[in-house]
């Protein structure tokens, strides 16, 4: 969308290489001259945020990896070797184990965002499935980098979540033993979950690549979902608007960060986890990551294993078929009355479910997290029937004229409120 | 005599509260919050309450229950108890039959601790330790002060996050060593080798009670008396102490750093937030040329 690249080699040496292999042209264009909405607000600085979280999980993880030893008799004492004799390895460690739990943060806010302001809508479709990709992925990455400290709950979450594979009709069962390794979560179960938690992330990286690709490519949407019209009136360039923004967004998010790293390192993870694995004691509870709750609590909520593993693959898998499912032509939820109700209860709904997911499988939270299953996938429904009869209220013309105009005050730019703005 | 029998039991317990979800569900009263030196943003360890603390693990723990992840020369790093180098020496070799080997000749043999030793263990495997205990495994007390919790519930977990409240371990250790009580009426009668306590989740524990008042001899003070009462509410604190500071021996450094984080980010924030505006102040006239 950015059109011609506005790139002017200054020296000797840039023309050459620009000649050849035109690699500073690409990040001008795609990190300096890129135009940007004009109206985005701080929601769309996760997804700085989320390269951000990537890289640094990356990083941490690598020497985190130099340390550690993936042996089932050696993995828990390897951890606190980390903790107490490498150098700041206490810090990697925390870093690292709260950095999964910020990514999912950043990750989730990130998705709503998507969803309330109609971002997977076309020409986005495209760049919305490769997010839901990379999604699955990190929840890959995530359950397996959980189960290297190899204390109880790492031990006991890999036995429930890879038996769920044995649900699957016919092929159940080899499945399990080739995730296993073996007839049972063992040292080579351990060994192939290191060897992938270190291969994944940059799998992530490489579909990363592509969503930013595909985004660079239809242009980001923004909170009116009105398209851009006129690439000068209705954006800014990438730098230094953008990056100066993205740039505050991320220091505020490192801020909460750093709360728990320093100050509560623990209070996303689990005490048994300090508990090293013993395969013949079951935990009183066996808890996923809170990241996992929401999904863990669909899973139980159906009576029968393979539908609850159906259902809860399919309230991930539905997501990617958002751009068909939802009915209106209308992106943003700001001018959707009756969609952006139902959007807040699905909210509500999944912090529902990320609250039953932790409790035991006990009355009264079976046949609530029922209910608010039926509610989670009654939201896609909802969505499919509201846009036939919604009435949506009055769009702007374009994303200069809600900045400019009456409605941008509510957008929240300096521009806005400036009165020889207006008109 | 009886301290032996008397670590037996978390495990025993807790596989009793797993195979009895009745008992499980009725888990006593909550454990009552200790005021801590080491709790929030500026916490730190209290050395002599450490030091009182190493001394009943040393007396009366360490009999039972192994604290291997803790090697002699921690007890001298700063953050810890403050132990001298040459008290930590002394103390290392004051155990003489730490195995090593092979020697030249292949054989294994015993020497005097050393400072870079881990801190011997009772037993020499778990199946000693249970053959020792009547069945029970007295689990390892280095990381318990974080692998023990009890539920905060909603909506205090939240609140947790604003207060930094994060000592539920050392809390329900307190609690744990100074909660055998006589069972109430309505409970089952005690089988051998099981005690009642009241904030062991389903009451049942194998190790007796551990801590009695007057059983560790404190160091005294200028006037020749211990500063702190001989009993077994402050030997449960000191030695719950202790073992924070062992599940977690870099907490200092850890909330030190934390303190400085936070005024970098917080000042680069601020900075951050008058450049965007400054930045994106250009934009009206940016806008009206058009």
């Amino acid at each position: 969308m950015s059109g011609h690249s506005s790139y002017q080699p200054k020296t000797g040496i840039e023309r050459w290489l620009d000649a050849r292999l035109p690699i500073v042209r690409l990040m001008h264009d795609s990190a300096v001259s890129y135009p940007v909405p004009r109206n985005l607000n701080l929601l769309w600085t996760f997804g700085g945020i989320l390269v951000f979280m990537l890289v640094a999980q990356i990083v941490t993880g690598v020497i985190l990896a130099m340390h550690y030893t993936p042996n089932a008799t050696m993995a828990f004492n390897s951890v606190e070797h980390i903790m107490r004799d490498v150098n700041f390895g206490w810090l990697l460690r925390y870093l690292h184990s709260n950095g999964a739990s910020m990514f999912f943060v950043a990750v989730y806010i990130h998705i709503f965002r998507g969803l309330y302001y109609g971002s997977y809508k076309a020409p986005r479709e495209v760049l919305w499935i490769l997010g839901v990709i990379i999604f699955l992925l990190m929840m890959a990455t995530a359950f397996m980098g959980y189960v290297l400290p190899w204390g109880q709950m790492s031990f006991w979450g890999a036995t429930v979540i890879t038996n769920l594979f044995s649900a699957l009709p016919v092929i159940g069962e080899t499945i399990v033993t080739f995730l296993w390794g073996g007839y049972s979560v063992d040292n080579p179960t351990l060994n192939r979950f290191f060897s992938l938690h270190f291969l994944l992330p940059f799998m992530i990286a490489g579909v990363v690549v592509l969503h930013i690709w595909a985004l660079h490519h239809v242009g980001q949407n923004n909170p009116t979902g009105v398209e851009v019209k006129d690439v000068k009136k209705d954006t800014v360039p990438f730098t230094p608007y953008a990056t100066i923004k993205d740039l505050f967004g991320m220091v505020c998010f490192m801020l909460v960060f750093a709360w728990f790293v320093f100050y509560q390192p623990n209070f996303m993870g689990h005490a048994d986890n300090y508990i090293p694995a013993n395969p013949a004691s079951t935990p009183a509870h066996i808890v996923p990551e809170w990241y996992f709750l929401p999904f863990y609590a669909i899973l139980r909520a159906i009576p029968d294993k393979l539908g609850g593993v159906i259902a809860m693959g399919g309230a991930i898998v539905i997501l990617a078929f958002l751009p068909w499912i939802d009915t209106s032509k209308v992106k943003s939820m700001t001018y959707r009355p009756i969609a952006r109700q139902f959007f807040w209860m699905f909210v509500l709904v999944c912090i529902g479910l990320g609250y039953l997911g932790a409790m035991p499988a006990d009355e009264p939270y079976v046949t609530l997290s029922r209910i608010l299953t039926v509610l989670y996938f009654g939201f896609f429904l909802a969505l499919a029937l509201i846009g036939i009869f919604e009435r949506p209220a009055q769009l702007p013309t374009s994303i200069a004229d809600s900045v400019l105009g009456g409605s941008g005050a509510r957008l929240g730019h300096a521009t806005a409120s400036e009165p020889q703005a207006k008109g | 005599m009886s301290l032996r029998l008397s670590l037996a039991g978390l495990v025993t317990g807790l596989a009793i509260a797993v195979a009895s979800p009745v008992l499980a569900a009725e888990a006593g009263p909550k454990p009552p919050a200790q005021s801590w030196s080491f709790s929030g943003p500026f916490g730190k360890f209290d050395q002599a309450q450490l030091q009182r603390g190493f001394k009943v693990a040393k007396e009366v723990c360490a009999s039972c229950h192994a604290m291997s992840l803790i090697r002699f020369r921690n007890l001298s790093q700063p953050g810890g108890p403050g132990f001298t180098a040459s008290q930590v020496a002394a103390l290392a070799a004051s155990y003489t039959n730490i195995k090593d080997g092979p020697n030249e000749s292949g054989e294994m043999f015993e020497r005097p601790g050393r400072p870079a030793d881990a801190f011997p263990a009772p037993f020499a495997n778990e199946q000693a330790a249970r053959a020792a205990n009547g069945g029970a495994y007295p689990p390892p007390i280095d990381m318990l002060a974080k692998a023990r919790t009890y539920t905060r519930g909603f909506p205090t977990f939240v609140f947790d996050i604003f207060t930094q409240y994060q000592e539920q371990g050392p809390d329900y250790i307190v609690a744990l060593l100074t909660g055998y009580k006589d069972p109430p009426k309505e409970f089952p009668p005690l089988l051998p080798g099981q005690n009642y306590n009241t904030y062991m989740p389903g009451h049942l524990i194998a190790m007796p009670k551990p801590l009695n008042d007057g059983q560790v001899e404190y160091p005294k003070g200028p006037d020749g008396k211990s500063p702190v009462p001989e009993t077994t509410e402050q030997y449960a604190k000191d030695v719950a102490a202790f073992m924070m500071w062992m599940a977690e021996p870099h907490l200092e450094a850890r909330k030190r750093m934390g303190f400085q984080v936070m005024i970098f980010l917080a000042l680069f924030a601020g900075l951050l937030y008058f450049t965007k505006k400054k930045v994106w102040a250009r934009l009206p006239e940016h806008a009206s040329t058009h």
